[in-house]
Formats: structure tokens, C-alpha cells, sequence
């Protein structure tokens, strides 16, 4: 425990102010108050998401990781990830569509409660990306679902996905 | 350097094949390494079958090839005598129609019996995406069934809790204890293998960054020591040790990552959240050095696109010996902390007789207590001068997978510091060997973070892509995780797989 606690008192808070270096315009630390505001009042406090992979090579998967961990730390702003899509409001679907996720894809959907908004990420889930004219892939997230944003990028970095959430909420 | 891995290619006749396999498995005390077919009946009116073994004495690949009518072919199954060949019999079966005489297992794995007709066989040149479309599907998948008093399934996935990769997991349980796991991957099948048949080996290595995106750099560095291999090209040491330095660092990102996964899987938040800041500096680091937090487009055949200047030096090294401090900090919070060693000790074993049946390779053979690592086999030039010895544990447990990942991640700061003394004396001896399109067929490999990525890959004399087989360390290390977890609770199912981690894309392809 002592150790942990020295560990913790040592390092200090480490999440960063996303304002300097990287692509993302210092705007960010407002636009992600301005969403923190928006999310009290259209979603009741926190805007849950539940991600699903449909055959991404793993690498989107990675960037959403990161960008909940302390540095980035999304959670700040009132979005959070979720392990049922029926507690969420949102769908982040990652993966070019491999045949065998169709249904689980669909099902997931079917599963959320309204507003049921789905985003996709990373070139894959546009429209194959790589995989476009795949005997196995059904070409792109918007193939299967209705989708109200993508995020593009091969693998689109933390700072994007928390931009382009923020704009989604604006 | 043997930058260029060596292969023994031996004929056999096709009934002289699976004896002639046998006799290589044990003579070799090798686990199949790979086993896959190819369609030459256009040119030869045959499938051929290769089967490949790891020869650790003489360090080189020894492949047993045969070829079988292309009208009706058939093989006995090997997988009764050796059960590591049982997963790419099932393979060949699904892609190619091949039939496999008295196998234990014919069931399909990528190809759901859900979404896919029967017959039709993509990996096959006279392949039709479009008829296979028009075609009904299957039916359904039959999961193996333990019956008993009191014994329930319980199914999960393919969409799991986490942010992570889809798949299929099937336990069956009497009470607490798990009697048997079957896992039903296949989720993120996306056609790879057939997809790289469109390429020029130049345009298939950004191609294969995209294919399992936590070891981007293996990938690419497998795939274009397969082609280098072709055609006879001799990276440039500078260029090879550019390569180690990224092997290690991609190593360590995903080390740090999955041993913070560990603590998270029970329960123990912070050594996580360190763990992740550690993952963040390496990949901000990988993005400084290359432009790509992942390593992508840092490969190109003959050789890399990115060199590490003098300036860029001391970042590497600083940014190294700072992750060090580190993971040894949360190496003695996870230690000293009795709970969580309560739960990783002795939890998850699987055994070296088991691991050794199985094929099961890389990080997992090793904590197993069988000692191969690629990198000692065949990158002597590089690692060799860094003195690199396997990390290797006895136990077999989530601890010992944990332990020998904290023992490789010490170890890759310390070659990376020896590499970098290396690129000062290799100078500038160029980054890329010139080259011109040959005709061939050759393996590339590279002991990636979680064991070998061996790619099997032939070309025309142009240079386009006539085959491409991956075989990621996942394909047989998922039948380990399936053992490894017998006996144990279901609630330590996720630390169990946590301590494996391994790639759903990789193993589907």
C-alpha cells in the first residue's frame, strides 16, 4: 500500500492539457467543457458508449484504449465506455464488417436503447478500407447500420476520436 | 547476417508425406510450425502441401512438401500422431477443399457455417466471390458438448465486455471449476490471405501493417524478409538493426499494455493506470522517431524508410531507461502485493507437455519452460551482439507469463541501448538493398512481441503476389488458453486470457 501510495504521490496528475505538440487545436480543453455542459443536459450527466469490433486489425481498438487512459483521460469530459449496449447511448464500431459480425453487429444495435447513435472509426469501417472487395467483408459499417459519424484515420489517433466526439455533441 | 532465413525444402510422394512429417517432428523435437496448401493446378494440375518444422541445431526451416491431385485430393490426417497440425488441416479443409482422412475435427473455423455455403473455397484460383454470394449458407455450428449432472454451458461473445477484438468463448462448468473451453474465433475473418493474391509485393507491405495492428512492425518486417528472401537481397546492417530496435520497442509497448491488463482483470486499477502511461510514452515515442504511433510504413522491402539519426538518440534512449524506471516500480507493487500475487500464482498453468503437443510458441512456450525464441535462431547478427538469452520460467502460470514478460521488457531496453551503440559503429551504410522483381518462393519471420509471425509468400517474376500464408503465434496458442484454464474458476477466465493476449485479427486473417 505505501508503495503504491508513494508511486501515486510521486508521478502527481499526469493527464495532459491537450493544447500543445499533436495535430488537435489548443480549443480542445473548452470545446471539452462546452461538451461536458451539453452532456449534463441532453444525456443526463455521462455519454455512454459501448464499442464493437467488427474485424479491425486492432489497432482503432488500441487508440479508443488510450484514449481513456490517464493522460487523455476522455472521462473528464462525461463519456465513458460501457460493457452492455443496453447502457449505452452511443455505438463505436470499429472494422471493415467481416461477414461472421453482421448479425452480432445488427444485434448489438437492436440491443441499445434510443437515441442509438452509431459512429464508426478508422478507414476500415468507412468502406472496407484494405479489405474493400473482400469475399468477407460487407464493405464499411454504414452497409449494415445507420451511421451518424465517422471518424476517419488508419488508426485515427486519441486526440482525434476525442475531437471528433466532441464535435458529434456540439 | 542471416537476415535471409535458410529453408530445407524435402519431396515426398503423397503417401510418404505424413511419415516422412512424423519423422521430422520427432527427429527436430519440433511442433508443426506451419502447414498450408497451395493451388497449382492451372500450372501443375495439383494442390501442393507444405508442412514446416523448426530445426533449432542447424537454425533453418525444414519444409516437407508434396502434391496432390488436383481433381480429388486427400491426405491422412496427420493431427491424431501430431495434434499441433490439427487447426491447419481444418484451414486447408475451409479454403482449399482439401479432405483429411480420419481427422478428429472437420468443422470449419473462419468460414461460419452461418454466412457460408458449403463448397465453396476461397483460397482456390477458380474461386467466385459472386456464386458463393448467391449460394445458401451452411446451417449451424456444433460446439462440442460435455453432459453430465449439474453441468452447464455458459456462452460468451462474440461481443465481450471489454474494448477489444470479437470472439466466441464456450465454457462448460460443473459448479465453480471449468471442465472444458471451446473458443469459436473466426469473427474477424476478413479474406487476407486470398486479398494479398491482387498485390505487387511493393503495394502487400503496407497491406500487411493491416493485418494484426498491435504488431504492425512484425508483420511487415516478416513479410519483407519473405520477399527480400526472393530475391536475394542482403539488408544493409544499419537497416537491420533499425529493424531490432523497432521489434523491441513494439515489445515493450504491448508488454507494459498487458501487464497492466493483468492487474486490471483483478481488479487492481492503478498499476493499469500506470501501466497505460508507460504504452502512451512509447507509442508518442514510436510517432517522434517515425511519424506512426503504430510503426507503419517504417518497412520496405530491402530494407527501412526511417532512419535513427544522432539527434533522435538520446529521445530513444531517455524515453527507454524512463519506461524502465517505471514498469520496475510497478514490478514491485504487483510483487509485494499479496492479493494479487494470490491470484496470478498457480493460477492458469498450462503444462510443458501439453504446451510442447499443442505447438504452442513464443511468450506462452516460454513461461511454459520451452525455451525458443527466433531471435537467438536467427538474428544472430544483431542480438547476438547484444548477448540475448530467452526469458524462461518453469511454472507455466498466469505468473510465470507475467514474470517472463517483465524479464523481456528489461531486456529490450538494455539490447536497445547496445543497438544504439551498433548504428553509431555500422555508420551510414545505407538503409535499402536496390532490388529487381524475382520469381520464387520463400519464409520470412521474426519473433514478434507474442512469438514467431512466420509468412510464407511466393511471387511471379514481376513481383505480384501468388500466395501469401501468415501463421501468427495466436493460431495454435488459442488451443493453449483453451487447456491452460481447465480446473480453474471461471471468474479467472479473463486473467487467464489477459495473460496469453492474444490477437483475434492475427488469428483469423
Amino acid at each position: 500500500m505505501n508503495n503504491i501510495l508513494k508511486s501515486r504521490l510521486k508521478r502527481g496528475i499526469l493527464t495532459r492539457r491537450i493544447d500543445a505538440g499533436g495535430p488537435v487545436p489548443p480549443e480542445l480543453e473548452t470545446l471539452g467543457a462546452e461538451m461536458r455542459e451539453r452532456i449534463k443536459k441532453r444525456f443526463g450527466r455521462s455519454f455512454h458508449i459501448r464499442q464493437v469490433d467488427t474485424g479491425s486489425c486492432g489497432a482503432c481498438v488500441s487508440e479508443i484504449i488510450a484514449a481513456t487512459n490517464p493522460i487523455y483521460d476522455l472521462q473528464r469530459f462525461g463519456v465513458d465506455f460501457v460493457a452492455s449496449p443496453r447502457h449505452a447511448d452511443a455505438l463505436l464500431v470499429t472494422g471493415p464488417v467481416s461477414k461472421n459480425m453482421a448479425a452480432a453487429l445488427r444485434k448489438t444495435y437492436d440491443a441499445a436503447p434510443e437515441p442509438k447513435i452509431v459512429i464508426s472509426a478508422g478507414d476500415c469501417a468507412l468502406d472496407g478500407g484494405a479489405f474493400k472487395g473482400s469475399y468477407y467483408t460487407a464493405g464499411g459499417v454504414r452497409q449494415v447500420l445507420p451511421v451518424d459519424l465517422h471518424i476517419p484515420g488508419c488508426p485515427p489517433s486519441p486526440e482525434e476520436i476525442i475531437k471528433a466526439l466532441l464535435a458529434l455533441l456540439k | 547476417m542471416m537476415d535471409i532465413n535458410r529453408e530445407t525444402y524435402i519431396e515426398a510422394a503423397p503417401e510418404r508425406f505424413a511419415a516422412e512429417c512424423l519423422r521430422l517432428h520427432k527427429r527436430l523435437d519440433s511442433a508443426v510450425m506451419t502447414y498450408f496448401a497451395e493451388d497449382l493446378r492451372k500450372e501443375l494440375g495439383i494442390f501442393r502441401l507444405y508442412c514446416v518444422f523448426l530445426d533449432k541445431e542447424k537454425k533453418a526451416w525444414t519444409v516437407v512438401r508434396t502434391g496432390l491431385p488436383g481433381a480429388d485430393a486427400r491426405m491422412t490426417s496427420l493431427s491424431k500422431e501430431m495434434f499441433s497440425a490439427g487447426l491447419f488441416e481444418r484451414e486447408m479443409g475451409e479454403m482449399f477443399g482439401i479432405k483429411f482422412e480420419e481427422s478428429p475435427d472437420t468443422r470449419r473455423l473462419s468460414l461460419h457455417d452461418e454466412v457460408w455455403p458449403k463448397g465453396y473455397y476461397p483460397l482456390r484460383k477458380d474461386f467466385s466471390p459472386d456464386d458463393a454470394a448467391r449460394a445458401a449458407p451452411e446451417g449451424d455450428y456444433c460446439f462440442n458438448r460435455v453432459d453430465g449432472e449439474g453441468i452447464f454451458e455458459v456462452p460468451v461473445g462474440p461481443v465481450h465486455a471489454g474494448i477489444i477484438g470479437p470472439g466466441h468463448f464456450r465454457f462448460s462448468a460443473a459448479g465453480e471449476p471449468v471442465i472444458n473451453l471451446e473458443t469459436r474465433l473466426g469473427f474477424t475473418h476478413r479474406g487476407v490471405e486470398k486479398l494479398f493474391e491482387t498485390m505487387d509485393a511493393d503495394n502487400a507491405v503496407s497491406f500487411s501493417e493491416k493485418v494484426s495492428g498491435d504488431s504492425a512492425f512484425s508483420y511487415s518486417c516478416a513479410f519483407c524478409r519473405g520477399i527480400e528472401s526472393i530475391y536475394g537481397l542482403e539488408v544493409p546492417l544499419r537497416a537491420s538493426i533499425i529493424r531490432a530496435i523497432f521489434i523491441e520497442l513494439e515489445r515493450m509497448y504491448n508488454h507494459a499494455n498487458d501487464i497492466g491488463g493483468m492487474a486490471v482483470d483483478v481488479g487492481f486499477g492503478y498499476p493499469n493506470a500506470l501501466a497505460s502511461t508507460v504504452k502512451e510514452d512509447l507509442l508518442a515515442l514510436n510517432r517522434m522517431l517515425t511519424g506512426s504511433r503504430y510503426l507503419k510504413g517504417v518497412n520496405r522491402i530491402g530494407g527501412v524508410n526511417a532512419d535513427i539519426s544522432g539527434e533522435m538518440k538520446p529521445l530513444l534512449l531517455d524515453s527507454v531507461l524512463r519506461a524502465r524506471e517505471i514498469m520496475n516500480e510497478l514490478n514491485g507493487i504487483l510483487h509485494s502485493s499479496v492479493s494479487f500475487m494470490d491470484r496470478v500464482d498457480g493460477t492458469g498453468i498450462l503444462k510443458k507437455k501439453t504446451a510442447a503437443d499443442l505447438g504452442v510458441t513464443g511468450l506462452a512456450a516460454r513461461a511454459s519452460g520451452i525455451r525458443c525464441d527466433l531471435r537467438e535462431i536467427f538474428d544472430g547478427q544483431v542480438y547476438g551482439a547484444c548477448r540475448f538469452k530467452p526469458a524462461v520460467q518453469e511454472e507455466g502460470d498466469v505468473l510465470a507469463r507475467l514474470n517472463v514478460r517483465f524479464d523481456e521488457f528489461e531486456a529490450s531496453v538494455g539490447m536497445i541501448n547496445k543497438m544504439a551503440e551498433m548504428l553509431d559503429k555500422a555508420g551510414k551504410s545505407g538503409l535499402k538493398a536496390e532490388y529487381i522483381p524475382k520469381a520464387g518462393a520463400a519464409i520470412g519471420s521474426i519473433e514478434a512481441w507474442r512469438g514467431p509471425v512466420i509468412i510464407w509468400v511466393r511471387t511471379d517474376p514481376s513481383g505480384r503476389i501468388e500466395r501469401c500464408k501468415i501463421t501468427d503465434p495466436s493460431f495454435k496458442n488459442w488451443q493453449g488458453l483453451c487447456f491452460s484454464v481447465l480446473g480453474n474458476i471461471i471468474p479467472d477466465f479473463p486473467l487467464c486470457n489477459k495473460s496469453f493476449d492474444l490477437s483475434y485479427p492475427g488469428n483469423d486473417l
